[in-house]
């Protein structure tokens, strides 16, 4: 596969002075989704599930297509367990309302990881102090790891544990189906957010052994405010609503309603169904290039910069050492070198990293920071980009005033 | 004037040689300011002796070379004033964030108003902000 085609796939990369590396936080999209979501609203659009007329119908037909495709990409066992959310926080947010509200109660426990995104812990807060469980974190170790020590925080009183796949900041890839056998053995549900990893590796909600499983189409290619919730089908079922409204009922009388099947239940009001069917055409596009392709041009980019992250002494990486522990992206500080001011400078040259605290204030706090530096680079990023990226990182300390 | 260029000739020297960065002894108000979006923190002491004066200024904490910089130069700039002169300078600081400040309004912001093109990048406001609005409600609160 040439990186050349690729790119021409992309409009805004054809902007080469541009150097994109925030793709952790939205990533770029391609004409085909681009198109995909224009040629819905020229051809077919009305309004879904609603319309007994043909472009009704259509509507609902692409709608429910992209379920499906959602589906055989995360390999569920059938599209009903698939709702459609704006994001993986409204995902993780619909879980905390409508499952862990309504089954923890005091004294039950929530385990999460030291690694998670904010939208993976304030749900977590919210649900404690509303039931009175109890928040627990598992801290991992210099390794990246979680000992088993950590692991042995699940326990019989655990009724939720809820972790990254892959961390936004460190880039590690977390043990899913390890940690599901351990909380299943409990009796406790998994809720896995897949933020990072869907857009990067194939993922397997069965094999994983997910109960919950969390995403954002924005970034992977496809347009905002379009994301999923996997659930396994019984537990959807047995959960109630999480917002109410329209066309999410079965009956309503003044003064009660029973509400429709899964997945229909969880999705009231207008659906997404333009931005749906653009995640539709994202997932066919990530399809064609394949994982083996991205996750080999993300290791070959990750390679290239900590091997020259080697060669300048006033650099920390916060990570693996491995290339491969990464799914490309690469966290840092510059000695004497605020992030914010960092990223200014190199914006200055039209590179784009991100710098702050990526909502993961707890997991900066345990790595004994206040700020970072992050470049995150997808499978369309070149070996030249992150050449031209190093150079400019060489001369940051020069433009804020130090002699290197 | 671009970014690179208010480094090199501003911000740098305040950020890496700072006058005013250390903690008072026993000051009258203490006050730290967060900026959520990135964490960092800046902490504001003053000393006012009984006219409401501002006899002693410094800060604390840690932020990017921005913030650093105009806390540094905000310090230079309201040590001598009273209370309400130096409520008037935050105004016209925010004035000049906001792009409504007159030219001489401008002239009494002496070496502040050398953040002015910094404070025009939405990326960079509040980084150029935090100290004087943290400054304003120790003023106007305590």
């Amino acid at each position: 596969m040439d990186i050349k085609d690729i790119r021409a796939d992309f409009p805004i990369l054809s902007d080469e002075r541009y150097i994109y590396f925030d793709n952790a936080a939205t990533s770029q999209r391609p004409r085909q989704v681009l198109e995909a979501v224009a040629d819905f609203y020229k051809t077919t659009n009305a309004n879904p599930l609603r319309g007994l007329y043909e472009w009704s119908v259509g509507a609902t037909e692409a709608y429910e297509k992209a379920r499906v495709k959602v589906a055989q990409f995360l390999n569920a066992e059938s599209e009903t367990e698939i709702v459609f959310t704006r994001n993986a926080t409204e995902a993780i947010n619909l879980v905390a309302y409508s499952y862990g509200l309504y089954n923890l109660h005091e004294g039950d426990e929530i385990v999460i990881s030291i690694m998670e995104h904010h939208s993976n812990i304030l749900p977590w807060q919210m649900v404690a102090e509303k039931t009175g469980a109890v928040l627990k974190y598992m801290e991992y170790d210099e390794k990246l790891e979680f000992s088993d020590e950590e692991l042995s925080k699940i326990t019989d009183k655990t009724k939720l544990v809820a972790v990254t796949y892959v961390s936004n900041v460190l880039g590690v890839t977390n043990p899913i189906r390890k940690i599901a056998k351990l909380a299943h053995e409990k009796g406790a549900v998994v809720v896995v957010d897949g933020a990072q990893s869907t857009p990067h590796k194939k993922v397997d909600v069965r094999d994983i052994d997910a109960d919950f499983y969390a995403f954002s189409g924005h970034k992977m290619l496809a347009p905002m405010g379009i994301g999923a919730l996997y659930a396994k089908k019984k537990l959807l079922e047995d959960m109630p609503p999480f917002l109410t409204g329209g066309e999410m009922i079965e009956l309503v009388t003044r003064d009660s309603a029973t509400y429709a099947e899964v997945p229909h239940k969880f999705e009231a009001g207008t659906v997404n169904a333009g931005d749906a069917v653009g995640l539709a055409a994202a997932i066919d596009y990530i399809n064609d290039v394949g994982f083996d392709f991205i996750e080999a041009q993300e290791k070959k980019l990750t390679a290239l910069t900590l091997s020259a992250f080697k060669d300048i002494p006033y650099v920390t990486l916060y990570g693996a050492e491995e290339a491969e522990r990464h799914s490309g992206i690469v966290t840092f500080n510059i000695e004497g070198c605020h992030p914010h001011d960092v990223s200014s400078v190199l914006d200055s040259e039209h590179i784009c990293i991100r710098a702050g605290h990526h909502c993961a204030q707890p997991l900066l706090k345990y790595i004994g920071v206040n700020a970072t530096a992050r470049a995150s680079m997808y499978f369309y990023n070149t070996e030249e980009e992150v050449e031209r990226f190093v150079e400019g990182l060489k001369r940051v300390r020069g433009w804020l005033g130090y002699d290197v | 004037m671009d970014l690179k260029q208010i480094y090199r000739e501003i911000v740098n020297e305040h950020n890496l040689h700072p006058g005013h960065k250390h903690d008072l002894i026993s000051p009258t108000y203490v006050l730290e300011g967060v900026n959520p979006t990135c964490g960092d923190d800046v902490n504001i002491q003053l000393k006012l002796d009984d006219k409401g004066v501002i006899t002693e200024a410094s800060f604390n904490g840690s932020g990017c070379a921005v913030s650093q910089a105009s806390s540094d130069i905000m310090m230079d700039q309201i040590i001598g004033l009273t209370k309400e002169e130096a409520l008037r300078l935050v105004d016209t600081f925010m004035a000049m964030v906001h792009g409504t400040v007159s030219d001489e309004e401008l002239e009494t912001l002496d070496e502040a108003a050398a953040l002015q093109d910094v404070a025009h990048m939405p990326a960079r406001a509040k980084c150029a902000t935090l100290a004087w609005h943290t400054l304003e409600k120790i003023l106007k609160e305590e």
